[in-house]
């Protein structure tokens, strides 16, 4: 399914909150049909990365391609429009809306109306409790049922790329298993294309084809998930293999060989 | 039959308040301001259908000064919002509110430079004609007021509940951020819902000089009509008419069965009642987000 056609590339962009330098150079790219990774810990710059990418906040330095086309900068609404779909952190649905205005909403940028039903019923099929609760405000949803509904909103824009920043956030450990394997299917069965920001490396590897981690605002490393999934440091530091022991903590040769 | 009389009355203003109050809450959800100078667009709206109508002035037919006047009204809205508003977008919130209760001033200084101070009628085909019900005597005016109302509030509904971009602007007005992420152009949203402040502003300004005199300083009644927006729970469109119907109805009433001078206060009695009892109006909503 992967192709070798890049959809998006990102070259060493630089972002600042105010004077502190949140981005320090982030260069990379997506292909089309994967499903590519960005971990990290709190505050390492990976939802600042997301809102450069599309359109929210804009890089003081450094390049965005989408297909080969130059976006930094660019609106937000014109980014929708052109292929990227944000899914944000903490759901962000529109709570008085129903769970149909919200998929509508989604749809904003579109005036295929036909197209547009046959969409809302193809991703409800992914998300069958989004049918069962099509009338009620978004609101009256649970939060596992709410970051469903943010996913299928944005898909409802028929982007090129879906950006997700954090959809495991406050979902037990069932509900993240069931969400990303939908992700998985939809990325599978529709195509879809995904770039995926996530503190649960273990989960977000498993989906993933391609991983890079971050920290303190740089890429620090990156490469096939499943060679990420074996390396050392990922294994010791994301996915909380056993090495605190007395002995581990010693041992601090030992610790993250990046940096 | 009095008491039928006081109802229609009070009905009549209370949709003029209505109108505006609506106009606050539709500013204040889109844009988390509080146009303090609604009351004073009303104002002007009501000169310029005066300006447009009347035999002194343009002496245009009612039924083409009334859509000229919406369309200056939604034009004027719209240059307020580019010219003043956005250039205080990220403000605090008083920075907006003193910037719009001065625009309010000098609406009402450029009204009376332009008009004068005393005070003027409309001229519309309504004045002084009456309807005689069983002993009741019915003042048209009064109720080309109610009827236009309604059939505002119908329009608004559907624009509103049904049309995609009546439901972007409640979408924006609920979630900026997440307007945003779906690609709805916020900015254009919030100038929109300023054409539409300034045109509901303009018809609550013809209704209102339908059935009485205006002058420069009636835009202060814009104060009813932010206590009308209170009661109603800031931030509910139906709110902010049933609170405008509530005041409406309780001055005529007051102003007949109380000792005189009472009925100026009750209105606002009322007010202090509903911000003890339900400190989030009678209509408010409330959404708690998830984590």
């Amino acid at each position: 399914m992967i192709s070798k056609e890049v959809i998006l590339r990102v070259e060493n962009i630089e972002s600042y909150y105010g004077p502190i330098m949140a981005l320090k150079g982030v260069s990379l790219q997506v292909q089309k049909g994967s499903i590519v990774s960005v971990l990290g810990a709190n505050g390492a710059g990976k939802t600042t990365l997301m809102k450069n990418i599309s359109g929210v906040m804009d890089p003081e330095k450094g390049r965005i391609f989408l297909e080969n086309e130059s976006v930094e900068g660019t609106e937000a609404d014109i980014l929708v429009r052109k292929g990227v779909a944000h899914v944000p952190e903490g759901r962000e649905v529109f709570p008085m809306l129903t769970v149909e205005q919200n998929l509508l909403m989604g749809a904003y940028t579109r005036s295929d109306k036909k197209e547009i039903r046959y969409d809302m019923e193809l991703f409800c099929s992914y998300f069958p409790i989004l049918k069962t609760r099509f009338e009620q405000m978004a609101l009256t949803l649970s939060g596992g049922e709410q970051q469903m509904l943010a996913i299928a909103r944005g898909l409802m824009s028929k982007p090129k790329i879906l950006l997700l920043d954090e959809p495991s956030l406050g979902l037990s450990p069932k509900l993240v298993k069931e969400i990303f394997g939908i992700l998985n299917r939809l990325n599978k069965d529709q195509g879809v294309t995904i770039l995926l920001v996530e503190q649960n490396a273990k989960a977000a590897l498993d989906i993933a084809d391609f991983g890079y981690v971050m920290e303190l605002g740089r890429i620090v490393l990156d490469g096939k998930s499943s060679e990420l999934s074996e390396a050392k440091d990922i294994q010791e530091f994301y996915l909380g293999a056993n090495q605190e022991s007395q002995l581990g903590q010693k041992r601090w040769k030992n610790r993250k060989t990046w940096r | 039959m009095e008491l039928f009389q006081l109802l229609l009355s009070g009905l009549a203003s209370g949709c003029v308040y209505g109108l505006i109050a609506l106009g606050f809450v539709l500013i204040y959800k889109a844009t988390e301001a509080i146009n303090f100078a609604q009351g004073d667009m009303m104002m002007f709206g009501a000169f310029i259908t005066i300006w447009l109508t009347n035999s002194g002035y343009n002496n245009l037919p009612f039924l083409f000064s009334v859509p000229l006047m919406i369309l200056i009204m939604g034009a004027f809205g719209f240059l307020i919002e580019r010219i003043f508003l956005r250039q205080v977008i990220g403000q605090s919130q008083i920075a907006i509110a003193i910037l719009t209760i001065a625009l309010g001033f000098v609406l009402r200084f450029i009204a009376g430079a332009i008009w004068g101070h005393e005070p003027h009628f409309l001229e519309s085909p309504m004045v002084g004609k009456n309807i005689y019900l069983n002993g009741a005597v019915l003042g048209l005016a009064e109720i080309f007021v109610i009827i236009v109302t309604v059939l505002l509030t119908v329009l608004l509904y559907f624009f509103f509940a049904k049309t995609k971009l009546g439901i972007a602007m409640v979408a924006a007005s609920q979630n900026q951020l997440a307007a945003f992420y779906v690609g709805i152009p916020v900015k254009r949203v919030q100038s929109l819902t300023w054409v539409i402040a300034g045109i509901l502003a303009g018809i609550a300004g013809m209704l209102f000089s339908a059935k009485g005199s205006v002058d420069p300083i009636t835009g202060l009644l814009g104060i009813k009509a932010f206590a009308a927006a209170v009661i109603g729970g800031f931030g509910s469109l139906p709110g902010a008419l049933i609170g405008g119907l509530i005041i409406g109805l309780i001055e005529p009433f007051s102003g007949r069965y109380l000792p005189s001078g009472f009925s100026h206060l009750v209105p606002y009695i009322v007010l202090v009642l509903v911000l003890i009892l339900r400190p989030h109006g009678l209509f408010s909503q409330i959404s708690h987000k998830k984590v």
